[in-house]
């Protein structure tokens, strides 16, 4: 019997495996690829402190440092953020085909068994724990475990199953295309972001730099307001603003934009990552939180097993944790995307001209916010729940 | 006519969008291998959701 067996070797699966192991747990890892890593279906883009709190930076797996970030309303008005301090950089775009690898190799280290091609169908509920139920290489497995923590991201069959999370509704999923493209002529010390109900519905367009001229270039929509596919809306959007380059690789996505669910967990379950919706509703960025995720998991599930209580009830501790941790932060991003989804493109345009040209020294949405205000000051009582 | 959703793997991209907003959990990525089960009642969700307009629905 495992004490823990983790489904999904993304960044929140790894990092649960292997702070459950480095607490001394016994630990399967599964990953229903036969590579770890790939396909990518991310835009790789993470702030520098959220990935130093949870892992020592390797350069092996930076494709490229950003100061800061450049936004463009819909008539290509820009407002730009920038860390004003030189040699402090802010932002990183990872290669998270050598990153994931890396962070399950860590987990493997640390003694978590890892199984690669292996595919979790379902758990039933057992005396003493649960029995979950594996497919390898085409042949069933049945393992016995204590927890069940589930990073088996946005297609989650464990949260479904266990009742903890409902289907993502079309408006509250980002369906996303991007191509990683080669000779792409940018400044490279920036990110991009491009705004437009037109251009990208319920979304936006960007572009991220990975070293020696090339980028991904991708567009995440909801498919609730999109009239077409994400690759299309990519392909026009391509076309709009006259990016050139070759394409070099593909990538198709989808993203929560969910907000913070109650629970992440039931007896003997907990869920991380994508598979509890918790990338940013805003941004669509979810590996810092996934990191966090995992090792909160990780340590609740050492907590559970000294405790020898895996009840619902106890491993509350893990969603008291993730919840301080960046639960507000979710909560509060669901508003705002709720208020942008309401502004046309006139307004979007019109509120970048209050801010174009002022000095944004962040890198946040909390920044833009802000510095909205400041020029804007009749949106408080619109954005007055964002304080709350 | 009662649909159904169908996939041409020419065009997918194996991302699981359409396993997420699937209630019926009728569709299934199994490593590359998108396979969409009997159950499905061609609601068209999937459909919409695909990033790379991979799923159509067909009369059955």
């Amino acid at each position: 019997m495992f004490d823990v067996v983790v489904v999904g070797a993304g960044p929140a699966g790894s990092m649960a495996a292997k702070t459950a192991a480095e607490k001394g747990l016994s630990v399967l890892l599964v990953e229903k690829r036969q590579e770890i890593g790939t396909p990518v279906r991310c835009a790789e883009g993470i702030s520098k402190d959220s990935l130093s709190r949870f892992v020592e930076i390797d350069r092996k797996w930076i494709a490229a440092e950003v100061v800061g970030a450049k936004i463009y309303a819909p008539d290509m008005t820009e407002v730009v953020l920038a860390e004003e301090m030189a040699g402090n950089e802010v932002g990183f775009v990872l290669e998270r085909k050598i990153f994931d690898r890396h962070l399950a190799r860590l987990a493997a280290k640390a003694g978590a068994e890892v199984f690669v091609k292996t595919t979790a169908l379902g758990f039933e509920r057992t005396e003493g724990g649960l029995k979950v139920k594996l497919r390898r290489l085409g042949e069933d497995w049945e393992v016995e475990t204590k927890i069940l923590i589930g990073a088996d991201g946005v297609e989650s069959r464990i949260g479904r199953e266990a009742g903890i999370i409902k289907t993502l509704k079309m408006s509250e999923i980002e369906s996303c295309a991007q191509y990683l493209i080669s000779g792409i002529d940018i400044d490279e010390k920036y990110t991009y972001f491009y705004l437009g109900n037109d251009l990208a519905p319920g979304g936006y367009a960007w572009i991220f730099p990975k070293g020696d001229k090339s980028a991904n270039v991708g567009i995440g929509i909801l498919p609730s307001l999109a009239k077409m596919p994400a690759k299309q809306y990519l392909d026009r959007f391509i076309e709009k603003v006259g990016v050139r380059g070759k394409i070099v690789e593909f990538v198709a996505g989808a993203v929560p934009v969910y907000g913070e669910i109650s629970t992440a967990v039931t007896d003997n379950i907990m869920l991380c990552g994508d598979a509890a919706y918790h990338s940013d509703p805003i941004t669509g960025g979810g590996i810092a939180n996934a990191l966090a995720a995992g090792y909160h998991a990780g340590v609740v599930a050492a907590e559970a097993v000294e405790a020898k209580d895996y009840s619902a009830g106890f491993l509350r501790r893990y969603d008291e944790r993730w919840k301080s941790d960046f639960g507000l932060k979710l909560r509060r991003n669901k508003k705002l995307q709720e208020f942008f989804l309401k502004l046309d493109d006139a307004t979007l345009n019109r509120l970048a001209r209050s801010i174009s040209g002022k000095k944004i020294e962040e890198m946040s949405v909390q920044a833009i916010i802000m510095e909205l205000l400041k020029t804007n000051p009749s949106l408080i009582e619109v954005l007055k729940d964002f304080f709350s | 006519m009662p649909k159904k959703a169908v996939v041409d793997r020419r065009k997918c991209a194996y991302c699981g969008a359409c396993v997420a907003v699937c209630n019926l959990n009728a569709n299934e990525l199994i490593e590359t291998y998108l396979e969409i089960k009997d159950n499905c009642n061609g609601c068209g969700i999937c459909v919409r959701t695909c990033p790379m307009g991979a799923l159509s629905l067909m009369e059955v």
